[in-house]
């Protein structure tokens, strides 16, 4: 059952970001990565990340998406030609280091030392997703919490700055 | 149980996809969705091993990966917006002038 689910999410996903990067449309490229989002959070359910398959949909497709969607309708670029000059060398690379990956993965398979720190049942499986996460949060990583926080702030006066058309010309 | 090699090599496919994806389009708004591709695949391995491992730690850096995830689009769709004021076109192959 566990499998069926996993191979069902994990061929959407591939599909859905083989088409993100395939398709000519911007919109359309943005909404296959949306199918791709919600793919995404499935896999996490099945992982027993609720907190973060919920985070997932609100923030990413809720927000990250949602500004994409924005420039691009705001922009209203016409058809371009699609692919830039590198397409074959990009396309060996791609394939050599993705046969690569695939061979050394399955070659060791992950036996002996992972398995057995497995029998390390954490505390947070009594205590539910959400509490787990929230006290290693704000105990082990409370400052880097705080300069996530600061990243932010750092983000929105950068966008504010980048994106206003006369910001400094009303002083001259 | 799904073993753990099968979403490493998930992962690896989407992270692959991500970077042909940034090699080969020239619309720059791909090339930061292709960004956020990459960003997702690593969320999928720490997920992974969160779960694997058995320990929280995993699934509060992908908590902080989604943090600057956001950073990164609000100030990457600005500088796209501020790009296209000054050359109106969203095409990296216009983009040249340290190239001699």
């Amino acid at each position: 059952m566990a499998t069926s689910f996993f191979f069902y999410f994990a061929g959407v996903i591939v599909l859905t970001s083989i088409l993100v990067v395939a398709l000519r449309n911007p919109i359309y490229s943005a909404l296959s990565l949306l199918i791709m989002f919600f793919h995404v959070a499935g896999l996490y359910v099945t992982l027993h990340a609720e907190f973060l398959a919920a985070v997932q949909i609100i923030v990413y497709a809720g927000a990250i998406l949602v500004l994409y969607l924005f420039v691009v309708m705001l922009l209203n670029v016409k058809r371009e030609e699609r692919y830039h000059a590198q397409l074959p060398i990009a396309a060996l690379l791609g394939l050599t280091i993705l046969t690569e990956i695939v061979l050394l993965t399955l070659q060791h398979r992950f036996g002996g030392d992972v398995s057995s720190t497995e029998s390390v049942s954490p505390a947070g499986e009594a205590l539910g997703n959400t509490e787990a996460i929230g006290q290693v949060l704000y105990s082990t990583y409370l400052f880097p919490f705080e300069v996530a926080s600061l990243i932010l702030l750092v983000a929105m006066i950068g966008a504010i700055l980048l994106a206003k058309r006369d910001l400094f010309e009303g002083a001259k | 149980m799904v073993p753990l090699s099968y979403y490493v090599v998930l992962s690896a496919m989407v992270f692959i996809t991500g970077v042909v994806g940034v090699l080969i389009r020239r619309n720059i708004i791909i090339i930061l969705l292709s960004v956020e591709l990459m960003l997702n695949a690593t969320n999928i391995n720490f997920v992974a091993f969160s779960h694997h491992l058995g320990n929280v730690a995993g699934q509060v850096f992908v908590f902080f990966a989604l943090t600057v995830a956001a950073a990164e689009v609000a100030v990457g769709l600005a500088i796209i917006i501020a790009l296209y004021r000054s050359r109106s076109s969203i095409n990296v192959d216009e983009f040249q002038l340290l190239k001699w």
